[in-house]
Order: structure tokens, then sequence, then C-alpha cells
């Protein structure tokens, strides 16, 4: 049980005095700029709601937007169970764990625009390994900078390649803290390995595979660098994730209304859908 | 057994593959680069590695990196230790909300931010200074260092904290001395953490620095545009930024995997 003490509050402070700073004040700007016009010249005049609407009814939002939930849907569909497999097949014990976990982990500790920089060398038509390889050995036609379809195989690619290892460090570490003596039970009853997995080994998994799911969803549904450098959003708009759209309107453009307007549509949604998950997956410990 | 083993082996060498095409790019000349596919570099060259090495705007690309990213991870830590503290053994006003809003800045897209960063930055004077970059990686990392310290401190017993007041220690001196070394493997995670995140970071970094304080990774995808396209180069530099990960990620070794689950299994 807790101690119920208000002072904590002040070994709070510090973190909230320094959050608060980097996250209020931009995001009240946001806020300033979403409901206002300006033509330059620090002039703005009050435009109340327009740029929302403006946002909620556009095609090139809608678009976006559904774009990047297929971007979040896919991967997820693909990092989580593949994680899951991969986590289950590694050795529990012995020397080859370290080294499973430092390689794995490698991909996740490089800068993100270095991680498009390498797919973009790894996958260049007739220079890059998988390039050579699919276009010249198979012969199949792969050219991202051509085809929609290889450019968003490329990208789903790369997530799967930068972040599964999340996933798979999760589930292990889950998999590790289960006791053996539910193993030996299992045994007894002689258990099929679904069985284990689906009785013993899922169950416990649950709180590691909210915080997996959970970040994926809240970095795939932000990814920017990545694809960026990789795609540029192209070819034509087809990999135009939201937030690439974003930063196109806003610096690109330079259209700061619209761009704060979606900038908070963007977050709010973001917000809502971790909620949702976040409610839904804990709804029984709360019981 | 063996099939069981393929798995890992088989998801280790896709892995693999496209950062050793990286590191062989980095060895290769920029002619045997132009001149086609070789799955070895032919003639190996160190001639990329010079050019980092011993040009400023390459290596002080580097140090100004290490720099943000050291300070941040500092900040971070120090700020979250006392914090995450309070939110594993006291319960006060607001505490679960607070905890929410500290977690959806882990939410916010850093694009939203880029623009008033820039603006919130220059209006105090900080644009371009590593403490800017610095601060401005807090806005995740404090959040998630708070996070990560929460939960390895829920798995200390409260009764070490009651027998050390009992036995006349102050408080200070009691998370110092006593509980701090306790809980060094979560210290250890959280600061892995606020290191990979600071590094790995770009959109804010790049937004907040000109030249003072510029990232090497900033630097690179200046030169990917403005020097024709030195693949060499380029892979060269990415090369040299997998290697400070490379030996964070040795040091936390052993905590790694319950570092990822946020000390929460």
């Amino acid at each position: 049980m807790k101690t119920q003490n208000n002072r904590a509050w002040f070994f709070v402070l510090p973190v909230l005095l320094l959050v608060a700073f980097n996250a209020l004040i931009p995001m009240m700007t946001v806020v300033n700029y979403s409901v206002q016009e300006t033509f330059g010249d620090n002039l703005f005049f009050w435009e109340g709601l327009t740029w929302f609407e403006q946002i909620l009814r556009s095609e090139r939002f809608h678009a976006a937007l559904g774009r990047q939930f297929l971007f979040t849907g896919l991967i997820l569909a693909i990092e989580v169970p593949l994680g899951i497999i991969i986590a289950l097949s590694m050795p529990r014990k012995g020397f080859w764990v370290p080294v499973c976990l430092v390689t794995m982990a490698l991909p996740m500790l490089i800068p993100w625009n270095v991680v498009g920089a390498m797919w973009n060398i790894f996958t260049l038509p007739d220079i890059g390994l998988l390039g050579y390889f699919m276009n010249n050995t198979l012969g199949i036609e792969y050219n991202m900078t051509r085809s929609p379809l290889a450019a968003w195989i490329t990208i789903i690619t790369m997530d799967v390649w930068h972040w599964t290892s999340l996933v798979v460090l999760l589930t292990y570490a889950g998999l590790v803290s289960i006791p053996d003596a539910y193993y030996q039970a299992a045994k007894i009853d002689g258990a099929s390995s679904w069985s284990v997995f689906r009785y013993i080994q899922l169950p416990k998994l649950k709180q590691v595979l909210t915080i997996a799911i959970l970040l994926r969803f809240m970095d795939s549904f932000n990814i920017y660098t990545e694809p960026f450098v990789l795609t540029g959003g192209g070819p034509g708009n087809s990999t135009t994730l939201l937030s690439i759209d974003l930063v196109k309107i806003a610096l690109g453009q330079f259209d700061l209304g619209p761009a704060a307007a979606m900038s908070l549509i963007y977050f709010a949604i973001t917000l809502l859908v971790s909620w949702l998950f976040y409610t839904l997956m804990t709804k029984d410990d709360a019981k | 057994m063996r099939k069981r083993n393929l798995i890992p082996i088989l998801y280790i060498l896709f892995l693999m593959l496209p950062i050793y095409w990286l590191v062989a790019m980095s060895f290769k000349t920029t002619n045997e680069i132009l001149a086609g596919f070789s799955l070895f570099p032919q003639t190996w060259t160190l001639e990329n590695y010079a050019v980092i090495f011993t040009d400023p705007s390459w290596y002080w690309g580097y140090i100004n990196s290490i720099l943000y990213v050291s300070i941040n991870t500092v900040i971070s830590v120090c700020v979250a230790l006392p914090a995450a503290y309070a939110f594993s053994r006291y319960s006060f006003l607001g505490d679960k909300q607070l905890f929410f809003w500290l977690l959806t800045n882990r939410m916010a897209p850093a694009a939203v931010f880029a623009l008033p960063f820039f603006q919130l930055y220059s209006a105090i004077g900080l644009f371009d200074t590593h403490l800017a970059v610095a601060l401005a990686h807090c806005l995740f990392n404090i959040p998630l260092a708070v996070w990560i310290l929460e939960g390895f401190m829920g798995g200390v017993p409260k009764e070490l904290d009651e027998t050390a007041y009992v036995d006349g220690y102050s408080f200070p001196r009691f998370f110092v001395t006593i509980f701090l070394p306790t809980i060094k493997a979560g210290v250890g995670v959280a600061a892995f953490f606020c290191f990979m995140f600071s590094w790995v970071e770009l959109l804010l970094a790049k937004t907040l620095t000109a030249v003072a304080a510029k990232p090497i990774a900033a630097t690179m995808t200046k030169t990917a545009s403005s020097a024709g396209y030195e693949l060499g180069l380029l892979a060269a530099a990415g090369t040299l930024t997998i290697i400070p990960g490379a030996i964070v990620i040795y040091f936390v070794r052993n905590y790694i995997a319950k570092g990822f689950a946020l000390g929460r299994v």
C-alpha cells in the first residue's frame, strides 16, 4: 500500500517543470497557429475553426491518414506475431543468449536517418545487394523510385527490420520470468506445446505485449525520418505518411494554420487510439 | 531442437545483411561503387574514413552528437530518479493523471513540435547549442526514464525504506547509499534508453542546430544532397554512427531484456 503524501509533489517538480517547458509552450504555439491566418510579418488574423474544418474535409488528409493506418496496421500484424515466434525459439541459457540479445538490439540503436540511408544503399537497383539480387538474379522488376508497390514493400520490410527486435526483447523478458514449476506442471498433465503457449505463456506475456504494442503503435504512427530518407514520400504520394505530409505543409508550403490544425487532429488520434487500446488491454487487471 | 535454433539464426542473418552492405560499401572506392555490383570490396580503401577523421565538419558532428546525448542522459536520469521514487512509494493528489500526462508526451509526433521548438529555443537564445537539443530531447526521454525507473523501484520492497528509517538514516543518505545501489540495474537501463532515443532522433536535433551543435546524422543528409552522391563517404559515416550504440548495448547486455520490458516483469 502506498503512503498518502502530498509533499511527494516536490520530488516530481523538476520533471514537471522540464517537461511542461518542452510540451506546453510549443503546444500552445501550435494551438495559437491553428486558429489564425498569417501572411508573414507576424501579422495574424483570427480564423476560428476554419482550418480544422478544412483539414477534416480534405481528401489529402484522408488519404494520408488512410496510408498511415495501413502502414501501422501492417507492421503491427507482422512484427507482433513474428516477434513472439522468434522469442519462443530463442535459447534461454548459455553463451548464445547475450549474443542474440546484443545483435538483435543493434538495429534500434542506429540513427533513424542512417537506417533510411542504409536501406537506400541496400535496395539501389544496380548496386544495392537486395536490388541487384531481385533484378539480376531473380529477374523480378524491383525499383522503389518507380513502383509504389515496391516502395511499400521496402518501407514495411525496413520497419520490420528496425523494430521487430523490440517485440522480441519484451516477449523474451516476459518468457524468462515464468517459473520452471509452471512448465513441469504442464508436462505432468501432458499438455501439448500449443496449450503450454495458450494457457501458460500467453497470459504471462500480456503485460509486456501491451507495452510492446503500445510502443510500436505510437512510434510507427509518428514515423517520419526513415521513410522520408528512403522514399521521400514517393513515388508520387504513395508513401506520404501523416508526418511526412505534415512537414510538407508546415515547412514546404509554410501553411502554418492548416499544419497546426492538422498537428492537433493527428495528436488527438494518436492519444485516442493509445488510450482505447491501453484501457482494453488492462481492463481485466482492474477486476 | 535444431529446427528451433534456425529461426533466430535466420532472423539475425536478416538483421545483419543491410548492415553488412553498409560496412562493405564504406570500404569501397567511389569508382568501384559506381562501376557496378560487387559482393566484397575489390580494392579495400580507408579513404572514406580518412575524410571523416580529418575534416572538422565531419568529426565535429560526432563530438556534437555525443555531447548533447550525454547532457540529455544526465539531466533525464537525475530528475527522473526522485520523481520515479515519488510515483512508486507515495500516492498524492493527481498522481495518476500526472503519470498519464507524462506518457502522452511520448506519443506526440516530433514533426508537430519541430517549428514551435525552433521558435521557443531561438527566443530564449539557446538555438544552435548542445543544451537546446539536450533539453528538447527531455520531452520524450524524461517520461520514459520515469516509467522505467518506476518499474524497477516497484520491485524493491517497501520494508527496505522503513528499516533504513528505523536505523536512523536520513532520506538523502538512505537514497544515495542504500536505495540507488539496489536499483543500479534500473539506472543503467534508464540511462541506456535515454542515450538510445537521443542518439537516434534527428528531426528535432536538426531543427535546433545550424553549425555549432550540428549532429553527425545531419551532416550526412547534407552531404548526400550537396556533394553529388558520395555513397562511400555516406556509408563510412553511417558505419561510424553504429559504433556508439554497439558499445552501450554491450554494457547493459545482462539487463537488456528486462530493461526493454521497462522493469515490469
